[in-house]
């Protein structure tokens, strides 16, 4: 397998060092975007050489000048090497696909996967190539088959184990938590479970309250466990095939509103780490964290932000669990404020436990209080306007950062 | 006749001979045909012929492996009561037929996987003595590390899954795993093993609909034993033939205090599973423990019921009888039998507890397979932030 590392000019002495990461199989392919806002603006410091660089976490030493811009350029520049365009759900089911053709054992189960081609068109086309006993249409029996999924991990299968909607999966908690978390442990080792368990999850149009959960928090502390929530194409892509080959059960959150973005994706094959968090916009004021949907509210809300003067640095977490605490520990260091946007709900949520994994780490180099902003704690109303204000909205963001900042 | 020549003069002759004597029977392969005590009760299907092809080997070895088996679990009960072994323990004598009967009609390939009442399973798939104490104990050298306990005995080589807590979910595990079988084109099936109480779970009746859809090898084996830990069978299902609870998936009910019932059983079902697809077997068995060591088992039975049932259906009596009227072995061979087993589970019991406790790191060994995640880093990825007292 031969992934490779996308470079951009001058960037590329710094990127040989991507290459020493812990895992002998991942290698790290750091934003695209990042990179190309540094071989045009930056000196990329060669980094301090006591401390180790992990993908998105790059030291970058700062001219006084402040980035004049909210985001990092778009893909359209001449610097990337061809790459092709796509939306959301075809980057998954790209990296899916990939993945088949690459292992055999890699089989995708779930309601309406196959002949359908799934219903957010993830799995489109996969049944016609790779027949029906590797792309399973499932009858409505989320605990039975989430549970075959695992059973079948056990023996050495990778099940793709898709829930239609992310909430459906709590009749499968069960599974999840019992068997696919710990069955490693309690068998001292013999067994690995090597799932992905993955769906459309998050607040999305007036789709009502049973349809619009978002189960990050409910399984976030299942030990054994790893969860990655993807956000744009090309993480979603990455993370999907780090997932599949990883031989920890992965829970990959997607979002029903992001499956239409689009987004221009390298050509050659490379994946995502999936412990690593992802730097959106580099800045020295404050720390903003977010996943999913909620990065785009905080870029729509950087650029009000940019304008009335502050420079705020804008992190992916990506991985929500475990937590990417270097990368986030490095910004907080450099700016000493932490502001969470997350689309969770406020109690027990991921928010809470970056907010409380920030401050047992970090208390010294905090300046002010960590705000986390999350989704009111109410069953999502169907009313639209109801609906927009469970959810947190830029205006929000955009105060949050000015009370902090003062 | 020869042999009551021998076995007089074996009175007088030192123990070493006579075990040696019994050794040399228990190699003869002449096959003898037994009857089962009931005829199978079969839905959907043709029950299997009454006769069972077996062996005088088999005899005596079911003869012996049950027998250990036995002294195993009263073993344990008294290890429990000497808090060596805690939680919750659960113990399968009285049962001892089905492991038995299973294990003869299948090879290690075909994969077994059951609840929380495993000791017995595990042992007939090769789980050594050794393992299975000091896993009851939570030693280093359990077949889990010590870290698993009593429900959670696991054999990856000899496809033993376990060994699970949550009653029924091990059933959609099993159906996923001859999922894999069957992608895998393996001529293996599975036997997934739930009890009365857990015949009543939802995700039983999906994953048989989704195996019945899928064809796949999957067995559903009921071992009924009539109470749901304190809930007799009539309070809890309404309908008590879950041999027929399948409804479009063929059952078949067995004598599950006849080992030779289970093993003709076990091995119709494996040719049906292979060409057709899934098949319920429901063994009627019964356990003399309670449910588990917390509980007396008196309350919602009677000891009359208890002893009745030890008196007339005991698997072992039954192969003791066969043995004894085959003229195997004699009474005092067996009882000899009986006291090496007693002296081999006591010598394990012994060794297990020298076993060392496991190391404090082990708490954070497994959990992820690289081990990330716990043996993990600070933020700085240079200290080990997890530490113990």
């Amino acid at each position: 397998m031969s992934s490779i590392i996308h470079g951009a000019g001058a960037a590329t002495t710094t990127l040989s060092t991507f290459n020493s990461v812990d895992s002998k199989k991942l290698f790290v392919v750091p934003s695209r975007t990042n990179l190309s806002v540094r071989s045009q603006r930056y000196i990329v410091a060669g980094s301090d050489a006591s401390k180790k660089n992990f993908g998105s976490g790059l030291r970058v030493r700062h001219s006084q000048k402040l980035i004049p811009n909210a985001v990092a350029t778009k893909e359209a520049d001449t610097s990337a090497s061809t790459g092709h365009e796509l939306l959301l759900f075809e980057a998954l089911q790209e990296g899916l696909e990939e993945e088949m053709d690459r292992d055999p054992h890699v089989c995708v189960m779930g309601e309406d996967v196959g002949h359908y081609g799934g219903s957010y068109k993830v799995t489109k086309g996969l049944a016609d190539k790779f027949g029906d006993l590797r792309v399973l249409d499932t009858p409505i029996c989320e605990n039975a088959f989430t549970g075959m999924g695992i059973g079948a991990a056990m023996t050495g299968l990778r099940p793709v184990i898709e829930g239609m909607n992310m909430g459906f999966l709590l009749l499968a908690f069960n599974q999840i938590s019992n068997n696919c978390g710990m069955l490693h442990y309690t068998s001292g080792g013999q067994f690995t479970i090597p799932v992905v368990i993955r769906g459309p999850g998050g607040v999305g149009r007036q789709l009502g309250a049973e349809h619009s959960q978002r189960l990050e928090s409910y399984f976030q502390s299942i030990p054994g466990i790893q969860m990655v929530a993807c956000s744009t194409p090309y993480n979603a892509k990455g993370l999907m095939k780090a997932a599949i080959r990883s031989e920890n059960p992965v829970i990959l959150f997607e979002h029903v509103l992001l499956y239409n973005l689009k987004e221009k994706i390298p050509d050659e094959d490379y994946i995502c780490n999936l412990e690593e968090a992802e730097m959106v916009r580099p800045g020295e004021h404050i720390t903003i964290l977010t996943y999913s949907r909620m990065r785009y509210h905080v870029m729509q809300a950087a650029k009000t932000l940019v304008n009335k003067g502050y420079d705020p640095e804008v992190i992916d977490i990506r991985s929500l669990k475990p937590f990417d605490l270097h990368t986030i520990g490095n910004s907080v260091k450099k700016t000493h404020r932490v502001l969470i946007v997350e689309e969770c709900m406020r109690t027990g949520g991921i928010g809470a436990s970056l907010t409380a994994a920030i401050n047992e780490n970090f208390h010294d180099y905090l300046d002010a209080p960590v705000m986390c902003l999350s989704s009111q704690d109410v069953p999502t109303p169907y009313a639209g306007t109801l609906e927009e204000w469970t959810v947190v909205q830029p205006a929000q963001i955009v105060t949050a950062v000015e009370q902090l900042c003062q | 006749m020869a042999l009551s020549r021998l076995t007089s003069r074996s009175n007088i002759i030192t123990r070493p001979f006579s075990a040696a004597f019994s050794r040399l029977l228990s190699t003869d392969t002449t096959p003898i045909t037994i009857e089962t005590s009931l005829p199978f009760t079969a839905h959907l299907c043709d029950p299997p012929s009454r006769s069972v092809e077996s062996s005088s080997q088999e005899l005596l070895d079911f003869f012996r492996t049950m027998a250990l088996m036995r002294r195993m679990e009263i073993a344990a009960d008294s290890l429990y009561k000497a808090k060596l072994i805690r939680g919750f323990c659960h113990l399968y004598d009285g049962q001892e037929a089905v492991a038995i009967g299973m294990e003869a009609a299948i090879t290690k390939k075909d994969a077994i996987i059951t609840a929380y009442r495993d000791h017995c399973i595990f042992l007939g798939r090769g789980g050594s003595l050794h393992e299975i104490f000091s896993e009851l104990m939570g030693r280093q050298a359990g077949c889990s590390k010590g870290k698993g306990g009593s429900m959670h005995f696991y054999k990856k080589e000899s496809s033993f899954y376990g060994g699970h807590g949550i009653v029924g979910a091990q059933v959609p595990l099993g159906c996923g795993i001859a999922f894999a079988q069957k992608y895998n084109k393996e001529e293996a099936v599975t036997f997934a093993l739930y009890g009365d109480g857990a015949a009543n779970q939802g995700q039983l009746f999906e994953a048989l609909n989704i195996s019945a859809l899928w064809d796949l090898p999957a067995i559903l084996v009921c071992e009924n034993n009539h109470y749901g830990m304190g809930t007799a069978e009539w309070r809890a299902s309404k309908s008590p033939s879950y041999y027929k609870r399948g409804d479009y998936v063929p059952g078949l009910k067995v004598d599950g205090m006849d080992a030779f019932a289970v093993k003709q059983a076990c091995k119709f079902a494996k040719q049906h599973a292979l060409e057709k697809g899934p098949i319920i077997l429901e063994m009627d068995t019964y356990r003399y423990h309670g449910h588990s060591m917390s509980d007396p088992g008196s309350t919602y039975r009677t000891r009359d019921e208890i002893s009745g049932v030890r008196q007339e259906r005991d698997p072992i009596e039954r192969i003791k009888k066969l043995v004894l009227s085959h003229d195997l072995a004699t009474e005092k061979e067996l009882k000899d039998m009986e006291k090496e087993i007693r002296k081999e589970v006591d010598d394990a019991i012994a060794k297990a507890k020298d076993c060392p406790m496991p190391e404090p790191s082990e708490l954070f060994t497994n959990v992820y397979v690289k081990g990330f995640g716990t043996e993990s880093f600070g933020p700085d990825r240079k200290e080990v932030k997890a530490s113990l007292p």
